[in-house]
Formats: C-alpha cells, structure tokens, sequence
C-alpha cells in the first residue's frame, strides 16, 4: 500500500550506533526489562493504526520512575529519538516507534500506590490498566469516570497523553477534567511533580498542557486521579428514529432541556445493520437511526428523568421506545452498540474517524459524510458519542486493495476537513499521532502552530520525544530566536528537526 | 498613572498593533479587564495600561449548543443576564472579587478566565479551566493566536486554552474566549448540619461525598464566621451541602442525604432561595468582607488536610477560616500579620497545595510571593513558557512573580 502519511528521515547515524546504544541501555536497567531481538520487537512495530508500522531500535520496559529518567536522560545525551508507549492502543498512530528510536513502554508500572476516599483520589503507576482503577475501588462504591472502550487494555499513562474520553464524559468529563496530579519525567531525566490531592495549580496549569500532548512534553510515570461515588443503578433506552436529522434534533433537545443524561449514543441505518446481525440485540430494523440514552440515580430519579426525555423524543416523533426492565435487558440494549467495533470488523477492514462538530452541525455532517464516501465508492457506518458531537464514521474498505486503502484514508481526509470546516475539528479524543498530522494546518494558521510548537520546544528543545507526530513535519520551529531562556540556547545544539520526510 | 496612558483597542487587530509596539520598544504594559481584580496579584511594573474595557460583545451564543463566544472585555454582567434569559448559567459560579477586595468595576469574562476564577461547584462542575473550550489571544509578540474551539471535545494539538487559563495575562492578551454552558438547575436545596467542629465537619463532608448524591457544593462555616450570614444559620457552626437538579431527584437526594447526616448533628433543609443566597455569600467570602485591613489567605489543600493547616495555625498566630470544597479549600484571614512562612510551611507539610494571598496591601505584595512559589524544576519550565509566549517580558512583569 503506497504510505500517504510520512515518517522523519531516520537518524542513520544512530542506526549505525545500535549495538553501542544497546548496550548502553543494558547497564541502565535490568536485562528482563531491555527487548532487542526482533521477533520480540515486532508486537511494538504498531499501535492500533495498523496500516502504519516502524520497527524500533529497541524497547525498553522499565519497573521505576528513576529507570525511566536514566533512559530519558542518556537518549537526550545522545540526541536519540524516544516514542513512550502505554498498550499501545492508539487509534492515531500516536504510538508507533520509528527505525532510530527507543521505545519507552510503561507497562511493567501497573501498581495502584495509594487510594485516598476521604480525598476521593487514587495514586497509580501509568502502565494500570484504565478499568483496574475502577475495579479496584469498586467493591468500596467508587469509580474512575473516564470510560475509553478499549479500557480492559489501555493505561492511563495512555489516557493522560491521549486525553481520552469515554461513553460516560457527557456528564464527567475527560481524562483532563479527571486528573488531579502527574509525576513526569522531563527530558533531561529530571523528574517532577505537578499537581496532587489539591485543586487546581497556582502557577501555569502545566497539568492541563500535558493531558493530550501525546508523549511529546515528557513521560508521566505516576498520576493522582479522582475517584467518584458510583451511582445507585443506570438505565439506558432505545429510541429509534426514521431519519437521522430527527435523531440529532432530539439530542439538541435533551441537552437544552437541563437533562444531562451520562450517555447518549447514536446509531445510523449501517451500523445498525452491522450491530445487530453480530449481537442480536432486538435492534429495530425499520429506523433510520437509533439513540442509546442512558440516565443515572435512584429509581424515582431515574423515572423522572426518562419520563422528560421520552417525551423530548415523542415530539420528534420517535418511532420506537425500549425501556429496560432489568439489568439483563439494559445489557443487551449495550451490547450491540459495545461490540460496534468488533461487529464492523468482522465484515470489512475500516478505519475510525473521530472529528468533533458543534451539535447544531450534527445532522448536516452526517448527510455531507455519506456524500463524501459515496463519491469515493465506499461504505461508511456511524457509531458515536452524540451529547458532545463527537462523531466516529467508521469507514469500510479492503485492506488488501491498495487503492481501495488509499481512497479510504483519503474519504477520511475528506471528512476530517469538513468536521473543521462545519466549526469543529480534527479530534475529539483520538489523537493527532501521524494520522491527522498533515491535516493540522486545516484547522491551525501558522501562527497558532508555530506557539504551540514553541511551548513544546519549552519542554524538549532537541525534539526527541515521539517527534514524527502531531506537528506537520514541514515548516517545524524549534526554540524562538532572541528569548531569553538558557536552555533554548543549549537546544540549538541538538538542532530542532527540520522537515526531512522518508516516506 | 494618567489616563493617556491607558490604550483602549476596539479590536483584535487594534490589541496586536498596541502590543507589537509596546514589544518593540521593549515597554511593559499592564494587562486589564474591569480592574476588579487588580489588587491580585504582584503589582506589576508597567509603562502603560492596556484595557480591554471596549472589546466587549458576545459574538456566538446558540443556547440549544450549550456554548457562548464573546470578546474578553464583555461584562461578566452582560454574559450573566444573555444566559439567564435562556435559563442558563457558567457552571463553575465565579466568585466576585468586589466584596472581599472592597473595589468597584466591572469584572469582564477574560479576567474571569485569565484569573481562572471558579466558586463552590468547582468540586462537581469543574474550574473555569474546565469549561473553557477556545481562546483567541495576542502574544508578546503581537501575533493573533487562536486554540481549541466551541466544540466539547477536542484534543487537536497541545491544549494551549488551559495555559492561558489562570495565567494573570502574562502569557497573552485574551481577545476572545469561548465556553461552555449548561442549564440552570430546576430547584437546589442546601442541608446544614449545625454545631460540628471542623474536624467532624471535614468527615461529615467526606462522607457526604462519597454517596451518591451529587452534592454540588460542601462548605463549612465555623462558629466564628456563622453570625455573618445573617439569620440563616442561626448563629451556630454549619456544615452546608448543596444538592442541585430535578426537583423529583433532588427530593430523593435530600431524603437520603438527610438520613446520613442525622447521625452527625441537627439537620436542617434550607430552601432554593435561602440556598441561592448562602452560596453566593460563600463564594465572595463574605464572612472576611468586612475588615479589609487584614490580610486574607486562599489556600488549596487536599480536603482532608484543610481543617489541621487552621488548628496548626491556631497554636502560633490568630486567625479566622472557614471552608469550601469539602474542606480543601481553605480561606483565611489573618489577625495582623500574612505570615506566608508559617502558612506555606503548614501546607507543604500537611501533603501540599498552594496559598494564594488574595488580600495585602500594595506594599506587602511586593514584598510577600502572593503566589505559592515553585520548587525550582517547575518554576525554570515556568519561565521557559513564558520566554516563548512573550520573549520580551512586556506582558504583566512582576504580577505572578517577581522575576517574571
Ligand atoms: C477498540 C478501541 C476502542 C477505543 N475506544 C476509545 C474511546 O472510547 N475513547 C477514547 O478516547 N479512545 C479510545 N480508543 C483509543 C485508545 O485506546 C486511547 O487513545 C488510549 O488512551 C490509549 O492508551 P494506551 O495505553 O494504549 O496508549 P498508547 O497507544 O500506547 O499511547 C498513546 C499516546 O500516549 C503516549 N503515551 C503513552 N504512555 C505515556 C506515558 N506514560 N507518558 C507520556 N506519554 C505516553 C504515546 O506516546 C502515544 O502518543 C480506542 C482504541 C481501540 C483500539
């Protein structure tokens, strides 16, 4: 498949140096946590972006924070390039290695150091799992509300540079409003603690600029998170709709009415075609578009909130209503929409498109979607977080055709593009990684790249932390000229990256 | 300072050309919305005043959106009523400085998101951090420079909104900013529990927390400020929690959060109307806008640590405090002197978090860091920010810290 997204040119040089490097790595941590051999390197070759993969230098895997700044601190020595790697399940390809690169994976960091319930907050090594949090603390009444569906394998170190979201952030929130306090290891190896079991920061929010930077201002090795009181019991319905339009009038209307449901989640004809033929969920088949609302409380709120909601959806002439009446008939409502990803992958390869639009934008988006995939000669189904305009069209293609591959990335170019353009923008909790990397200057002038860039250069003047994402690799700055900062000027001498690309 | 140096730009354009000029000539200037703030913070070293007092006007409010755009020198006034129309509000009820400072003015939006200003609800809804979504603003360079966006969900890039957010102006002029929304609540009742000393009162909040009530707002009023509320606390200590929504949920909730709290001391309900007027008084610290010669402390605390930083406290200086966010925010106001060791020795040794010294006169400010200092990795990443958002210094010198 001819690659449309390109990677940096790797450093030959450091290529050149690998058994040297390696075995520099080996006296900075034990051997059980250092993988050089091949075979063994191949399962870091991608993250869930698959049609993307670069083997990697090496990977290492430490089991302390002071292993990982000995690791961070050598690379930057060196000028050797550093992807941190959680499980690897980025859907942007924000995780993929490079040929000159350590991988720095935080897996082997899954302990929960501390819960703290007078304080409402866990302390936990990035590399937990994003549900053990919540298992945990389960059995004591408590959850972590961010709710990604890979959540059975992603890490919150993963969830921290992603700034993932979940089906449940409509009402709680994301990763960032979630998260208490970090403790990062800089470039230089330095470690440092921001934020903890206070609110908020008296300096720079720094906490809120690393949530979402995707590995490229350091690598967190602790976070500090809050944890919530689980709600009594929750109780999803199933409205369906004839046209899609009415659907998302409906959502408007939910949410303008003061009902902030915990969920809503909507469904068109495809991915209900799709869902229901895998799980059997007693999907409606003669609906245009579905809407999972679900609502938290005790029973007499839980009534008094669906009874408001279904009369919303009465007045946009819903067509059809399932309200559950037990836990197993609420799970099979979930069911279908929770296996969406793996029914569609049943059926044809697809890749997830996650721009995020203004909600009055919703149906006109949705229209303007199937326009762009029926020009290219592709199916799309659209699965996604509707209360906060999240979309997700999943668009469906062969993998082993080339060209089909080719108009799919390009169809979700296509959509990317009008998410901006309908007032939105590229992500809304995916990523940029390499995927929308090229597509930023759509939605950024060159001034407002060039500030970030520059923030991010604050943080790593030599560009080493997972550099072929996220900026265009055209037209990067490295530090400002003329500021004042002494270690913009130490910067110079690893040379912020200019654009050299190898496809 | 005479009024001819205080520049009024009408635009974003007009606030770029200013800043651009000040930057060339390498003359610092003070960055300012209503001004009701002004006495927060250093006093910073300016050769002029750049006030954003005329850009004012919502430019995008969709209420069925849930998000409203408005330029930075709008009135927070005028945002308030074009939402109350819509029965909406900003969900993290910023605090009005006036009272507490004893000033007049119009407090604007941008200072409410440059001073990142939140009240009681932050502990449910979120500072205005959170609920800031896009930013328009100039740097120190005088470049236009926009981040995030009027959409909910948005990881495009680094969040460069959460920066500028509480960043007193020193990193950028705010031109625009855009945010989010919700729907006022159908009905809110407080339930107050008298007569609990301090540490009682941070459990009985804890424990308040940890069920599945939704308290909207935890704040504890000890004896000693209880009187300045007037008759609604009958003059005793009063452990208040809010609960807020559906008037059928918010029924369950107080009957279940009532049953709790029993247990605890004598409970009261206190209706929407009587709870309307508590926590706004909580939130413009109301109890400490009386003397306004003493100094007044804002420090933020894990809950649990609130209440022992004040008994520590009480054994080496006088002071008076009482709490919000469920005990872990702490404010304090100091007998005579700030005492900013002795405060910010208690707060690191009790786990951390920072104190804010909200009230001083001018001379004292200088003097004392009102801001909690950084240990010094952070602070030297502090500066390295600053120096690429405004490599010239011009933006608000001195007013976060001294060399910054
Ligand atoms: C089936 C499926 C469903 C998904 N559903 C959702 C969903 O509902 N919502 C959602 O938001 N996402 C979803 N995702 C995307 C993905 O799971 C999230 O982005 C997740 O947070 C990634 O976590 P990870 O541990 O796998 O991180 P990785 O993929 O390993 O890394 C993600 C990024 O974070 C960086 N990083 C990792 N660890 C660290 C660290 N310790 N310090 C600094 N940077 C680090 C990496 O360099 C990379 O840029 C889904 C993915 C799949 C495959």
């Amino acid at each position: 498949m001819p690659d449309l997204i390109a990677f940096l040119e790797p450093d030959l040089a450091v290529i050149g140096r690998r058994p040297a490097i390696i075995a520099d790595l080996a006296q900075l941590l034990p051997e059980s946590c250092l993988i050089t051999e091949e075979r063994e390197l191949v399962p870091f070759d991608t993250d869930a972006f698959v049609s993307y993969r670069r083997m990697p230098l090496a990977v290492v895997l430490p089991e302390t924070t002071a292993q990982v700044a000995a690791v961070l601190k050598y690379c930057n020595d060196n000028a050797i390039s550093v992807v941190p790697r959680g499980a690897g399940t980025s859907l942007s390809g924000g995780a993929i290695p490079q040929e000159d690169a350590i991988v720095i994976g935080v897996s082997k960091m899954n302990q929960i150091l501390e819960v703290d319930y007078a304080n409402r907050a866990a302390r936990v090594q990035a590399g937990v799992t994003n549900i053990s949090i919540s298992q945990a603390v389960d059995a004591d009444g408590f959850f972590y509300a961010p709710d990604p569906s890979s959540q059975l394998a992603c890490t919150i170190g993963g969830n921290i540079g992603m700034n993932s979201g979940g089906a449940h952030c409509l009402k709680y929130g994301v990763t960032t409003n979630n998260l208490m306090g970090v403790r990062m290891v800089m470039f230089d190896g330095s470690i440092v603690d921001i934020g903890g079991k206070a609110l908020d920061s008296s300096g720079y929010d720094l906490l809120g600029l690393i949530c979402g930077s995707e590995g490229q201002l350091g690598i967190v090795t602790e976070a500090t998170v809050r944890l919530l009181a689980k709600p009594e019991g929750a109780r999803p319905v199933l409205f369906g709709f004839e046209t899609s339009v009415a659907a998302g009038a409906c959502v408007t209307d939910i949410i303008g009415a003061g009902i902030i449901p915990v969920a809503i989640e909507f469904m068109d004809k495809p991915a209900i075609e799709i869902c229901e033929a895998f799980a059997h969920a007693g999907y409606p088949m003669d609906v245009e578009a579905l809407l999972i609302v679900e609502v938290e409380g005790s029973d007499a709120e839980m009534d008094a909130m669906l009874a408001r909601i279904i009369e919303i959806a009465r007045r946009h002439g819903v067509k059809t209503i399932r309200e559950s009446q037990s836990a197993t008939e609420a799970a099979l409502i979930w069911k279908g929409r929770k296996s969406a990803f793996g029914a569609t992958g049943r059926i044809a390869d697809y890749i997830c498109m996650d721009g995020t639009v203004p909600l009055g934008q919703l149906s006109y988006v949705l229209a303007k979607t199937s326009e762009i995939t029926d020009r290219y000669g592709l199916r799309v189904a659209n699965v996604f977080h509707a209360g906060d305009g999240n979309m997700h069209p999943l668009i469906l293609f062969d993998a082993n055709d080339p060209e089909e591959s080719l108009k799919a990335e390009m169809a979700g170019n296509d959509i990317l593009k009008l998410c901006v353009d309908a007032g939105g923008c590229l992500t809304g909790e995916h990523g940029v990684g390499i995927e929308k990397r090229d597509l930023m200057r759509h939605q950024y002038s060159d001034a407002d790249l060039a500030q970030q860039m520059r923030v991010r250069a604050a943080f790593d003047p030599k560009w080493i932390l997972n550099p072929s994402k996220v900026f265009p690799l055209e037209g990067r700055n490295g530090s400002q000229t003329g500021n004042q900062s002494a270690l913009a000027e130490e910067g110079k001498a690893g040379a912020a990256r200019t654009g050299k690309t190898a496809a | 300072m005479s009024l001819s140096e205080i520049q009024h730009p009408e635009s974003e354009d007009d606030v770029a050309r200013i800043v651009s000029q000040a930057n060339a000539a390498g003359l610092p200037i003070e960055v300012r919305g209503g001004g009701t703030r002004a006495g927060l913070g250093r006093p910073s070293q300016a050769a002029s005043v750049l006030s954003l007092a005329r850009l004012t006007g919502i430019t995008n409010y969709d209420p069925s959106e849930l998000v409203m755009a408005a330029r930075a020198g709008t009135p927070l006034s005028e945002i308030e009523s074009a939402l109350a129309a819509n029965n909406q509000m900003l969900t993290f009820e910023p605090m009005d400085h006036r009272p507490l400072l004893g000033v007049d003015g119009e407090p604007t939006i941008g200072g409410v998101f440059a001073g990142n200003i939140s009240g009681p609800r932050r502990i449910q809804a979120g500072a205005a951090r959170d609920n800031l979504l896009g930013v328009r603003f100039v740097n120190g360079s005088g470049e236009i420079v926009k981040s995030g966006g009027r959409v909910m969900k948005n990881v495009t890039g680094l969040d460069l909104v959460k920066l500028l957010a509480g960043s007193w102006g020193t990193l950028g002029v705010l031109c625009e900013v855009i945010f989010k929304v919700l729907p006022r609540p159908e009905t809110a009742v407080t339930v107050a529990v008298s007569g609990l000393n301090d540490a009682e009162a941070a459990e009985a909040m804890a424990a308040a927390m940890a069920m599945s009530v939704e308290v909207s707002g935890a704040a504890h009023l000890p004896l000693s400020v209880a009187y300045r509320f007037g008759d609604t606390l009958k003059g005793e200590a009063a452990t208040v929690l809010r609960l807020e929504g559906l008037t059928p949920s918010v029924d369950v909730r107080t009957e279940r959060l009532v049953a709790e709290m029993r247990r605890r001391g004598e409970v009261s309900v206190l209706d929407a109307e009587v709870t309307r007027d508590l926590w706004r008084d909580i939130r413009d610290v109301k109890p400490f806008a009386v003397q306004r010669a003493k100094p007044v402390w804002r420090v933020s605390v894990a809950p649990s640590a609130g209440h022992q930083l004040v008994a520590a406290l009480r054994l080496k200086t006088g002071v008076d405090a009482f709490y919000d966010w469920q005990g872990g925010l702490v404010w304090l106001q100091m007998e005579a002197e700030p005492e900013a060791d002795l405060v910010r020795q208690y707060v690191k040794a009790l786990g951390g978090g920072h104190a804010t010294l909200v009230r001083a006169d001018a001379a004292t400010r200088a003097a004392v860091p009102v801001f909690e200092p950084q240990p010094q990795a952070l602070d030297a990443l502090a500066r390295r920010i600053k120096d690429q958002f405004d490599p010239g210094g011009i933006l608000n010198p001195g007013r976060m810290t001294a060399t910054m």
